[in-house]
């Protein structure tokens, strides 16, 4: 697996963690009313699961398993797919602590900007490689 | 394919069922003016959607198709991933369960009921981590 499958994946955990946490932490509050407060924690919970999680979690898979190039060594434009990895968690920061933090709007629209980045980003490294096998 | 991928992935294929079946109904109740009180199932929808058919499909992938751990534990503790596989299930279910139940009656014996659900399905998903952790490395 390549170093930037490990840490897209490995990132990935962590976020899953840090989301299950968060989203068990307002099913007790739901249960048994802690604080509501804990609800302001609704908005990173959803993204830190489903970009920081499940997308981040698809990029490193999709990096590390998609066809190569030269005989199986080079994995393509691979700047641009570190900079996916960058834009991408900067976004779902951006996101889930904007609205945790209480930051005004445009901090959580930044985070989204930077994350439509990440895809394109990816995109220029995964596009040439979705192609037919050598025969 | 290891026997618990297996059992992850279909488990998650009657979760996917489930889970569209009863976007079926809350799209019903709007459609149809149903009881207002099944506005309680919204939660369980998403959460019967992403984590028991979404996350617990990439569960069963992950444990078959990552790196090996070693070569005695090809897929690290195997004992932790059924523990796993065991706690997410029953939080997920007694979560299916008890937050619509609590929302339409509270009462102490459903909010402890949530509650364990809610330590069950975060103690599955730190299981989980700490068992795919060190298989995802550089070969």
């Amino acid at each position: 697996m390549p170093r930037l499958s490990v840490l897209l994946i490995r990132t990935a955990l962590v976020y899953f963690a840090a989301g299950f946490t968060l989203g068990g932490l307002m099913l007790v509050e739901k249960a048994v009313r802690i604080d509501p407060v804990l609800w302001r924690f609704f908005d990173a919970h959803v993204e830190f699961l489903l970009v920081g999680w499940t997308v981040q979690l698809a990029m490193g898979v999709a990096f590390w398993m998609l066809p190569r190039f030269e005989g199986g060594v080079s994995r393509g434009n691979e700047p641009a797919a570190w900079a996916a990895f960058f834009l991408v968690n900067t976004g779902v920061l951006f996101v889930g602590l904007g609205s945790f933090l209480g930051l005004p709007q445009a901090v959580s629209l930044t985070g989204r900007v930077i994350e439509v980045g990440a895809a394109l980003a990816f995109a220029l490294n995964a596009w040439p490689r979705v192609r037919p096998s050598p025969a | 394919m290891p026997t618990l991928t297996r059992w992850l992935i279909k488990t998650a294929l009657l979760y996917f069922v489930a889970s569209l079946a009863l976007g079926v109904v809350l799209a019903a109740k709007d459609a149809f003016g149903l009881a207002p009180s099944l506005a309680g199932l919204v939660p369980v929808y998403f959460h019967l959607l992403m984590v028991g058919w979404v996350t617990q499909l990439i569960f069963g992938v992950a444990f078959w198709m990552f790196p090996r751990y070693s070569k005695e534990k090809p897929r690290g503790r195997e004992g932790l991933a059924w523990a796993m596989y065991a706690s997410l299930n029953a939080g997920l279910l007694l979560r299916g369960l008890a937050e619509p139940m609590h929302s339409g009656a509270p009462s102490a014996f459903w909010a402890a009921v949530l509650v364990v659900s809610a330590l069950l399905q975060w103690s599955a998903g730190l299981m989980f981590v700490a068992n795919m952790w060190k298989r995802i490395r550089e070969k």
